[in-house]
């Protein structure tokens, strides 16, 4: 099995990671697309890292994006509380202060 | 010429004293002006104290300037006797020191030293300002009692004798000059004393008094400058150019405004002149003589003095008797070697005219003050008209003014005394028969009119017959307009003054009272006002010969204090009695006419005009008295018929010559249309240009605010305007939802690897 199979799911993973930001209504959601494109770009560390290289390099930033996908959820959490408070909502599409 | 060591005999502790006498009323000025208003009875008693030490020093300086004199016998038997004079010598000998220099020029010599200058006529003059000023002090205590600015009137009176003191202690023109200016202020606040006293009544007399004084004894003050200048920068040229030509032995001199200076450099002059004075000494003299026509009242500048009656009378009595008028004589006094013959003339014949004008106006005035101001006008005539006669009668005009200080403060004080007894009336006509009710007052007055009538005994006598004599005596060597004019006019102003000065008399103390209102209020004086007057009086009729053992000489033969302290041969130090500068200190009397020492000789005793002044003054004495007493006191003539039959002439006199009104239409209507015509000139002229560029101006602004609202501003908001309807097509995109940027950033990422990839 080549490349081309893992680099498909991992594109497929991003589309559907942005497909799920852009159009979903719940700002839960919107995060959970955000987890699926940084699981996307792990899966093509991995999968360059078993084909073009050797090493464990790959892995490893595999490792941190993890981490920081933590870390990044975390924060994000707060944030998605903090607008829920202000909007009273979680819909992505109310929270639209930057317009002014 | 004397030793140097005899030139100075005053030790430096004398000296100091000297400059005290002038400090003291200056401190005292100081003190009162701030703190005067809080000291206890508002600080007179500071001031008239401080004025009696001030008496105290000038008269035992006086004292010790006459201890110095000696009596020399003169080669001209028979003749007055000539002593030597206390004065100062040409170097050191002056208490001096260097005013001021500037710094480059200090070493072309052109400093302005200063200091104190203490001879015969000065000691005199010190001893003079210093005893009547105290009096005056003393008298007002009591005479102006109860006036709003009381304090004020002492820190002037003060400063004004401080004026007067530095002016006759001064060895030199420019400080002179200083302390005249500083006079003429004085005299302006002190005539305008009233003005600023919001409760007067005569408020605008005042203001228009004081002013007119100041502003005519500025016309002369102006000469008074021009010949200062003249003397400063023409003597040195003349006496240098005479040194390159070899006619003056000697170093080349810088200017000088020092007396002592000023004397020997002018005559050297005249001596390498052949005895002839420069046609510009005569012009520079003559301004020097129009500061004294300024403030000594001379024709044609006397219109101030009349009515700087308006000041309160002790001012009236310091102005008249001891300072400022006695100024204008006392500088001719100082410059007199500076007087070319030609000079002199004119001199005398101002003074003699002024002498005659003034005596016949005093004869129609029936304010009290008015006839004693018209009677100090006259006086200062017969001592400027003196001086104009050569240098005899400068050493008579000389004496006159001292004299006439003791019994005109006295006259002045005794006329202040009756305004203050009468409830400050001053119209004659409605006094009368007050010699019994101020008995002291007019035992006083009684005396000092003596004495100005020229009584014999009295001190008025001794000086004005040396004045006839001197005019009598001049034009018997050489006639000229100037001693004709003396001649003349002299004897019948004094047979006038005599006439005047009784009817005063007559008209205020005898006969019956004639108005009950005044009669009622008549009070004799305060005794500080009445000691005042006694002490005066005393010296108004001793001042003649008082130290001097020959009253009865009325020849004058045996001279009197006065001629032991100032002596003409000797008052001028640096002057040379050589044959030359005999002329130019003899001037108008001895000039062209042999030479001088023939003129003496034949002024002494080819003819001796003591005899005819003797004569003729006792005669117009009695003309005068004789006249007075059958007009206003024996009624035989009516004085309303004599009136009548003078017609025109009483009418024109009355009216005091109309100089006022010729001064009003002329000098006064003159300036004001002039001031008019600047006036007009000014608002159309100059305010035309003004407007105009103002309104070009406008215009110009107009037209840039034009530009500015449509083209700057219209680029500004263009600017503005597409930036902002840029912002709003670009707003469009800018929804604030994060899904449709994340929708716009992806599709900007395929169709860049769209692009990427189609390339």
């Amino acid at each position: 099995m080549g490349i081309e199979a893992y680099l498909f799911v991992s594109v497929a993973l991003f589309a559907l990671g942005i497909i799920c930001i852009v159009s979903r209504r719940n700002i839960l959601y919107v995060l959970m697309g955000i987890e699926m494109i940084l699981n996307a770009s792990s899966i093509n560390f991995a999968a360059f890292n078993r084909f073009n290289g050797g090493g464990i390099d790959g892995q490893m930033f595999v490792i941190f994006i993890i981490i920081l996908a933590a870390a990044e959820a975390a924060v994000a959490l707060a944030i998605v509380l903090n607008v829920f408070h202000l909007f009273h909502s979680v819909k992505p599409s109310e929270a639209d202060l930057l317009r002014e | 010429m004397p030793d140097p060591e005899s030139l100075n005999p005053l030790t430096i502790a004398q000296w100091k004293w000297l400059l005290a006498v002038p400090l003291i009323p200056l401190a005292g000025y100081v003190i009162q002006i701030f703190f005067g208003k809080h000291l206890p009875r508002k600080g007179d008693w500071l001031m008239t104290g401080g004025m009696f030490v001030v008496m105290c020093i000038t008269v035992t300086m006086f004292f010790v300037a006459y201890g110095h004199t000696s009596v020399g016998v003169d080669g001209h038997a028979g003749s007055a006797f000539f002593a030597e004079s206390v004065r100062p010598g040409p170097e050191g000998q002056t208490f001096s020191w260097d005013w001021l220099y500037m710094s480059r020029a200090k070493d072309a010599g052109l400093s302005l030293p200063t200091g104190l200058m203490y001879d015969g006529l000065g000691a005199a003059m010190l001893a003079v300002v210093g005893i009547v000023s105290f009096f005056v002090h003393l008298f007002s205590i009591g005479y102006m009692q109860g006036d709003r600015r009381y304090h004020i009137f002492f820190a002037n009176i003060s400063l004004f004798t401080f004026a007067m003191l530095g002016l006759v202690l001064s060895d030199n023109l420019l400080f002179l000059f200083i302390f005249w200016e500083l006079m003429g202020l004085m005299s302006y606040l002190l005539i305008g004393h009233f003005a600023q006293d919001p409760t007067s009544h005569r408020i605008k007399q005042a203001a228009a008094a004081c002013k007119k004084a100041f502003m005519t004894t500025r016309v002369g003050d102006t000469c008074l400058l021009f010949g200062m200048a003249m003397l400063y920068f023409l003597i040195p040229e003349q006496y240098n150019e005479y040194v390159a030509q070899g006619l003056i032995e000697g170093d080349t001199i810088a200017g000088s405004f020092r007396f002592t200076d000023l004397w020997s450099n002018a005559s050297a002059i005249v001596e390498a002149n052949h005895g002839d004075y420069p046609l510009w000494l005569t012009v520079a003299g003559l301004f020097v003589f129009g500061g004294t026509v300024g403030k000594s009242a001379q024709v044609p500048l006397h219109i101030w003095l009349p009515d700087a009656m308006e000041g309160p009378t002790p001012v009236s009595a310091m102005i008249h008797a001891a300072t400022m008028v006695a100024a204008g004589v006392f500088l001719l006094g100082r410059t007199f070697p500076l007087m070319s013959p030609e000079a002199l003339a004119v001199i005398a014949a101002v003074g003699a005219v002024t002498a005659l004008f003034a005596a016949t106006i005093g004869c129609t005035v029936y304010d009290i003050k008015g006839v004693l101001a018209y009677s100090t006008i006259s006086q200062l005539g017969f001592m400027v008209a003196s001086i104009g006669c050569g240098a005899l009668g400068l050493v008579a005009g000389l004496f006159h003014m001292v004299t006439h200080a003791f019994f005109k403060a006295c006259l002045f004080l005794s006329a202040g005394s009756v305004i203050h007894g009468c409830h400050h009336e001053q119209d004659m006509r409605k006094m009368g028969g007050l010699r019994k009710k101020m008995p002291i007052t007019f035992a006083c007055m009684l005396i000092c009119t003596l004495a100005i009538a020229g009584m014999p005994l009295f001190s008025g006598f001794y000086s004005k017959d040396r004045i006839i004599a001197a005019a009598f005596g001049g034009m018997s060597l050489k006639f000229n307009g100037g001693n004709f004019a003396a001649s003349v006019f002299l004897p019948v102003a004094a047979c006038l003054t005599t006439f005047y000065m009784f009817r005063l008399i007559f008209m205020t103390f005898f006969g019956a009272p004639r108005d009950h209102h005044v009669d009622e209020h008549a009070h004799e004086s305060p005794k500080n006002m009445t000691i005042s007057l006694m002490s005066l009086a005393a010296l108004g009729m001793l001042g003649g010969y008082v130290w001097f053992l020959h009253p009865l000489d009325l020849m004058g033969n045996h001279g009197t204090w006065f001629t032991r302290m100032v002596d003409w041969r000797t008052m001028y130090p640096g002057v040379d009695l050589t044959e030359t500068n005999l002329k130019g200190m003899v001037g108008g009397l001895a000039h062209r006419h042999g030479t001088a020492a023939d003129d003496l000789e034949h002024f002494y005793h080819g003819f001796n005009p003591h005899y005819t002044a003797l004569i003729v003054s006792i005669g117009v004495l009695l003309i005068g008295v004789f006249v007075a007493a059958q007009m206003y006191l024996r009624r035989k003539w009516n004085p309303a018929k004599v009136t009548e039959t003078l017609g025109e002439a009483y009418v024109w006199v009355e009216n005091k010559y109309y100089v006022d009104e010729v001064v009003d239409a002329s000098v006064i209507k003159g300036s004001k249309a002039l001031a008019n015509g600047q006036r007009w000139f000014d608002e159309n002229v100059v305010d035309g240009v003004v407007l105009s560029v103002g309104r070009i101006g406008k215009g110009l602004g107009f037209l840039c605010a034009w530009i500015d609202k449509h083209i700057v501003d219209g680029i500004v908001n263009l600017v503005g305007n597409l930036t902002q309807a840029f912002g709003s097509a670009v707003r469009l995109f800018q929804t604030g939802r994060i899904q449709q940027y994340v929708s716009f950033a992806v599709a900007g990422g395929i169709l860049v690897a769209a692009f990427h990839l189609l390339s």
